[in-house]
């Protein structure tokens, strides 16, 4: 669905979801060097939780076009890419909130967010290790001949890890049906990204010297993103090997929950929020007539949400048996 | 056996002074790397945000104030995400005259770097016939850090104890924080420095000019039924299962081992001589963790009996109830040295 009211409403979920992960991890966790106030609530997500918010548009733009049977590798800042896939919003927070009905039995968490019946593969917390993993997975569907793509998203950092050269070269060496989706929000963690990289619009120069024609984007536009990734998409559908696609966008918050991101200059803060790709969406559609629709469905995203706390609040943990379950084992047991 | 310590530096012991500072582990930590730089202008620190001061705020005095304000970005140096480029950069920085010190930001990530640190920083000395040596510090921050779950919660101290060229570090407290980093900067060969991410705000004495040597254990408690050997955030629940057993009449040698590789032989066989029990506590997995070889070693040359105590061989998992299967607290290290102490 790729008209304007559903890319906003993955956008409007996707907002609403992290919203609510953000509210659910304040307190209770040590990170960055703070330590929490000692009349914190307990946080209801523990660990680290790194946010997508203001990037929506890349998520919802690319995902519109894919189908369950694509196959899709995240980044750390995976959750608005898995919902945007179709994974359910209920079994993503029990997942964040460590549940036993989480999407991985809470032995994930957020950093490893994913759902496979819909082909989300994983969020991961190693940068750039999802780029080789999603050629791997295109070199499989080509193999078997099956009718679907792979598409990978990744920041402005990871493109200086050895393993970005390695799978780009290595999707297009066997023409693999592979989307590389660099979501730019201009900052790695803590650090400004364009001092640390060299070469201008490096994530597209780099892929265009390896002969991978590269599409550039405002990545806080979805029409523009969903127009670029149909284009994208459908060549890639019809064969033409890999491509990537250069989101330009900008994260609202800190690189993780707990991060306040003082480092960050407040005005470019301001003026970042002037392109808000929700804001802008909304405000599109107000001017095509469509104001009150938008507001439903905002109304609604916000109620999927707020039920999908309420229930993984209420969820059990995992019992503690399932430490041991799920690992290859030849049977000689946890301590042999 | 005197072979374990390396490279001694002027060492005085870690005797109570008054003109002891009150600094948090990373703020020691820091504390010893500008002495180093301000003494030596070889010394530098490249890595992942350092200029904000460090992802823990290791890069940071105790003034609050990040190192890279004092020494500038020449010396504390921002790099991309590259880790390969970051060990191997400090390889070429380190045979070209520098003294790196490489910040992996945690242990996890010098996965995507174990070529330059297995293959290129701990082998360079040998294979070219101690043509060129690595004075490289790898910080490479350990354990299980809340909620962090499996690719950031890892131990890896017996990997890197197994490979030849490399020493291991695992400081327990501020003070050895800053004393023992103060000896892997002047060791001159490759380091690896683990430090503990649950340990980063804890504070402790710290005396500007103690020094601590590689390879050398330190003495918590004294007993005479059992022998604890630890190292790293173990050590603090080892010392808490020391009292509640001497709460119940039974006396522990506790040793804080502080260097992994070398590792201080002669106080852990001495003591467990003296004992006739031997229990390793360690938060690695037990399963090939360096406890068997300090297990396998006391039994080649006492009569002790041995035991080791590590976590499961599993994934640490991101629920509570899930990482605290991978935990190991005071009360197992109790019923632990109960059970050897019955055999
Ligand atoms: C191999 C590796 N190195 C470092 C990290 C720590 N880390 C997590 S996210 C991140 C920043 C990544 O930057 P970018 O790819 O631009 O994504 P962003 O966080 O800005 O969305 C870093 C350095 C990691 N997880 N994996």
């Amino acid at each position: 669905m790729t008209d304007l009211l559903s890319l906003y409403r993955t956008m409007v979920r996707i907002r609403a979801f992290e919203d609510a992960a953000e509210r659910a991890s304040q307190g209770g966790v040590q990170i960055w060097g703070q330590s929490a106030a000692a009349d914190a609530e307990p946080a209801l997500v523990k660990g680290p939780l790194h946010l997508s918010t203001g990037q929506e548009a890349v998520a919802a733009g690319v995902c519109a076009h894919l189908h369950a049977r694509d196959l899709l590798t995240s980044t750390h800042r995976g959750h608005g890419h898995t919902l945007a896939k179709g994974a359910d919003s209920t079994r993503m927070m029990c997942e964040l909130f460590g549940r036993a009905h989480g999407y991985n039995k809470g032995k994930g968490g957020s950093m490893h967010i994913a759902d496979f019946s819909v082909g989300m593969l994983g969020a991961n917390g190693v940068v750039t290790a999802g780029l080789p993993i999603a050629v791997g997975a295109a070199h499989a569907l080509k193999l078997r001949g099956e009718e679907a793509i792979a598409v990978c998203f990744f920041g402005d950092g990871a493109i200086n890890r050895g393993p970005f050269l390695e799978a780009l070269n290595w999707a297009q060496i066997y023409r693999l049906p592979v989307l590389f989706v660099c979501e730019d929000n201009q900052i790695s963690a803590t650090t400004r990204s364009a001092p640390m990289t060299a070469g201008t619009q490096a994530a597209s120069a780099r892929a265009e010297a390896l002969g991978i024609a590269a599409t550039q984007v405002d990545g806080n536009d979805v029409l523009a993103v969903s127009e670029a990734a149909a284009q994208l998409v459908a060549g890639i559908r019809a064969g033409s090997g890999p491509r990537l696609l250069h989101a330009l966008t900008y994260r609202h918050k800190g690189h993780v929950s707990v991060d306040p991101a003082h480092y960050r200059d407040p005005a470019e803060v301001a003026a970042a929020l002037l392109t808000d790709p929700v804001t802008r969406a909304r405000e599109l559609l107000a001017a095509r007539g469509q104001a009150d629709a938008a507001a439903d469905v905002l109304a609604q995203a916000q109620a999927e949400i707020a039920a999908a706390v309420a229930f993984a609040k209420a969820a059990p943990f995992p019992e503690a048996h399932e430490a041991f379950e799920d690992i290859a084992t030849t049977g000689e047991g946890a301590w042999a | 056996m005197s072979s374990a310590v390396v490279n001694p530096p002027a060492v005085a012991d870690a005797t109570p002074d008054t003109s002891a500072l009150t600094l948090s582990y990373a703020q020691a930590a820091a504390l010893a790397l500008s002495e180093a730089m301000q003494a030596d202008r070889h010394v530098v620190a490249l890595g992942e945000d350092l200029g904000r001061g460090g992802v823990f705020g290791q890069y940071r005095g105790a003034d609050g104030r990040a190192l890279v304000e004092r020494f500038g970005p020449e010396r504390i140096i921002d790099t991309p995400i590259s880790e390969s480029t970051i060990m191997g950069a400090g390889v070429g920085l380190a045979l070209a005259g520098m003294r790196p010190v490489v910040e992996l930001r945690v242990a996890d990530f010098a996965l995507c770097a174990i070529d330059e640190l297995v293959n290129q920083a701990a082998k360079n000395r040998f294979m070219f016939g101690g043509q060129g040596r690595v004075p490289l510090v790898a910080r490479l921050p350990i354990g299980i850090w809340t909620a962090s779950a499996a690719q950031h919660s890892q131990s890896f101290e017996a990997w890197f104890a197994h490979v030849p060229g490399l020493t291991v570090v695992a400081p327990a407290t501020p003070a050895d924080s800053y004393g023992l980093l103060h000896a892997a900067l002047a060791s001159g060969d490759p380091v690896v420095f683990m430090e503990h991410k649950e340990l980063w705000s804890m504070q402790g004495p710290v005396t500007p000019g103690v020094h601590q040597p590689l390879g050398k254990a330190r003495q918590l408690r004294s007993g005479n039924d059992i022998t604890l050997v630890s190292w790293s955030r173990q050590v603090h629940a080892v010392t808490e299962a020391a009292d509640a057993l001497a709460a119940q009449g039974v006396g522990a040698d506790v040793i804080d081992l502080r260097s992994i590789w070398p590792w201080d032989r002669a106080a852990v066989l001495e003591s467990a001589g003296r004992t006739g029990r031997l229990l390793v506590v360690h938060e690695s997995i037990q399963a090939a963790g360096f406890g068997g070889e300090i297990a396998a070693t006391v039994a080649e040359h006492t009569a002790a009996r041995v035991a080791r105590l590590g976590a499961p061989r599993i994934p640490v998992g991101y629920a509570p109830t899930l990482e605290s299967v991978a935990r190991i607290g005071a009360a197992q290290v109790v019923a632990a040295a109960l059970k050897l102490l019955q055999r």
